[in-house]
């Protein structure tokens, strides 16, 4: 049911685990499903240098923070707040239907993190 | 390619035996009269279809007329269901079930209340185990059948049946026991359960897939749910699946062997090394189901801080198959109803994992088990932002 491309990613996470003192921190949920993303970035002259995450959650969802994570890394904010959903999908090859709101946390957890960034640096 | 191949999901189907295979071999091919001919083809095969009832009938000790063929355990509980509503429903239309029941019980009865039966459905305690005193006390006047699973495919808990069919008998209402896991795993007497229906299924249990079979006591009425040639006493037209049949018989034969050489005391004694270890080796486990009164080889746990499918697709790549009633894995996005009627909160039932043993599981794979599965979990701990201070 899932692509080469979510096994492989979710077998070997990029960008895991947790960064020291972040710029910004983002967590966001299904209450439906019960999972929950966290995602930490670094933030540097308004670009994203470093970023990481945490999940619980099923394949999907880990192999989705994987690769939005490598997405936005070395993006300037605002064109990481571009990246969709249906980016992410598109670089995983696809996602089987019930699984499609896994990749919307992986959009809404680098949107959490920038506001959360922004509202520390008291940037509206 | 890992390092071992461990089928740990027999609760979900078996493998076909050897012997059951070579049993039904020669039906797919040269034997393949039509059982209702009287030509020497067509004899050979009833001769076949006959004593292939009559080892399904033993291993329950049952009579073989006693025993009706159907295409698998879900049409068994459907044909038990509403068989008996179809034909009882002049005398009442009030059915009792339990909280964690087959989907092919759950929806047939939930299909019923539909068309205006009235449904009870008994809550389970935090084992699995439904309570004596409220089936005593949902059972009224307009009852016709109490219908609940002999053991759970989830959990592995076994029900205290023989309670169950006394406390219905006594106030003259039918029983029927879903019995797809529990027969040929434990002994099953439906002389000295007394029970009225019972449904088997050949998958569970060394058989093919797709032919099960509804125990009916002599004298219990049913209304067919398919019409035509009247074969299986009119309770199941259509022509025998003659093979299925065949491979149904020899492996009951093969169950009944099992059961008398005590095989299951082997498996047995690997579950519990098993939930052991897993106790043991894994901070946060919480077995589900009955800890004495649950099929010998069946285990169930939970985990803080763990979701099923990534456990399970790890423990995939590392070889092993197993399964669990975690929302990630349901497609519908609800973890398990056994699971959440146990009063499971459902962050738990989001780590679930079943584990169930087979007749060629070894303490080998056992322990390679033991070995993969800790760290499948830690690092999965290591992954989520949640109970960092366990891994
Ligand atoms: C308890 C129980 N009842 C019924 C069934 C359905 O049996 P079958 O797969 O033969 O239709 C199963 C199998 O999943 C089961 O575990
Ligand atoms: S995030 Fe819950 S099913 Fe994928």
């Amino acid at each position: 049911m899932y692509s080469e491309k979510v096994i492989e990613l979710f077998m070997n996470p990029k960008n895991a685990g947790r960064i020291d003192n972040p710029d910004g921190v983002g967590q966001v949920g299904n209450p439906q499903c019960g999972d929950i993303m966290k995602i930490y970035i670094k933030v540097k002259d308004d670009r994203i240098e470093d970023i990481s995450f945490e999940t619980f959650g099923c394949a999907s969802a880990i192999a989705s923070s994987s690769m939005v994570t490598e997405m936005v890394k070395g993006k300037t904010l605002d064109e990481a707040l571009k990246v969709s959903n249906k980016d992410v999908m598109e670089e995983l090859g696809g996602l089987p239907p019930q699984k499609i709101h896994c990749s919307l946390l992986a959009e809404e957890g680098i949107k959490a993190a920038i506001e959360d960034y922004r509202k520390k640096a008291g940037i509206k | 390619m890992p390092a071992r191949k461990v089928y740990l999901d027999h609760s979900a189907t078996t493998p076909l035996a050897a012997e059951v295979y070579e049993a039904m071999k020669p039906f797919l091919q040269e034997r393949f009269g039509n059982p209702n001919s009287l030509h020497s083809w067509g004899r050979e095969a009833r001769k076949a279809v006959d004593e292939s009832r009559a080892s399904i009938a033993r291993l329950i000790n049952a009579e073989p007329r006693e025993v009706i063929i159907t295409g698998g355990g879900s049409e068994a509980d459907n044909l038990a269901i509403k068989g008996t509503a179809f034909a009882l429903q002049g005398r009442g239309r009030h059915i009792i079930t339990s909280a964690i029941e087959h989907h092919a019980v759950i929806d047939t009865c939930k299909w019923l209340e539909k068309q205006g039966f009235e449904l009870t459905v008994l809550p389970v305690d935090e084992t699995g185990m439904v309570s004596i005193a409220d089936l005593d006390a949902a059972i009224r006047e307009e009852t016709i059948l109490v219908t609940i699973m002999y053991a759970n495919n989830e959990v592995g808990t076994i029900q205290p049946v023989r309670e169950i069919v006394r406390t219905a008998r006594a106030k003259g209402v039918r029983v029927h026991l879903d019995g797809v896991q529990a027969v040929g795993h434990i002994p099953v007497d439906v002389k000295d359960l007394d029970a009225d229906l019972l449904t088997l299924s050949a998958h569970k249990m060394y058989g093919p897939k797709g032919v099960g079979a509804l125990y009916v006591k002599r004298g219990v009425k049913l209304d067919p749910l398919v019409h035509g040639g009247g074969q299986e006493f009119g309770l199941r037209s259509g022509t025998e699946n003659t093979a299925g049949i065949v491979g149904f018989g020899a492996a009951a034969e093969l169950a009944n062997r099992r059961l008398e050489e005590g095989a299951v005391e082997e498996e047995s004694r690997l579950k519990d090394l098993l939930i052991n270890g897993i106790t043991d080796k894994i901070p946060n486990a919480h077995i589900t189901g009955h800890p004495v009164e649950r099929l010998p080889f069946h285990a169930s746990v939970c985990f803080d801080y763990i979701e099923g499918e990534s456990m399970l697709l790890r423990l995939d790549a590392a070889g092993i198959g197993a399964s669990s009633g975690s929302a990630c894995t349901s497609g519908s996005l609800e973890p398990s109803h056994v699971l959440l009627a146990m009063g499971i909160p459902h962050e738990l039932a989001h780590g679930s994992l079943r584990l169930t043993l087979g007749k060629d599981t070894t303490e080998e794979d056992i322990l390679y088990v033991l070995e993969i599965l800790p760290k499948v979990v830690s690092d999965l701990r290591a992954l989520s932002p949640l109970g960092k201070e366990l891994s």
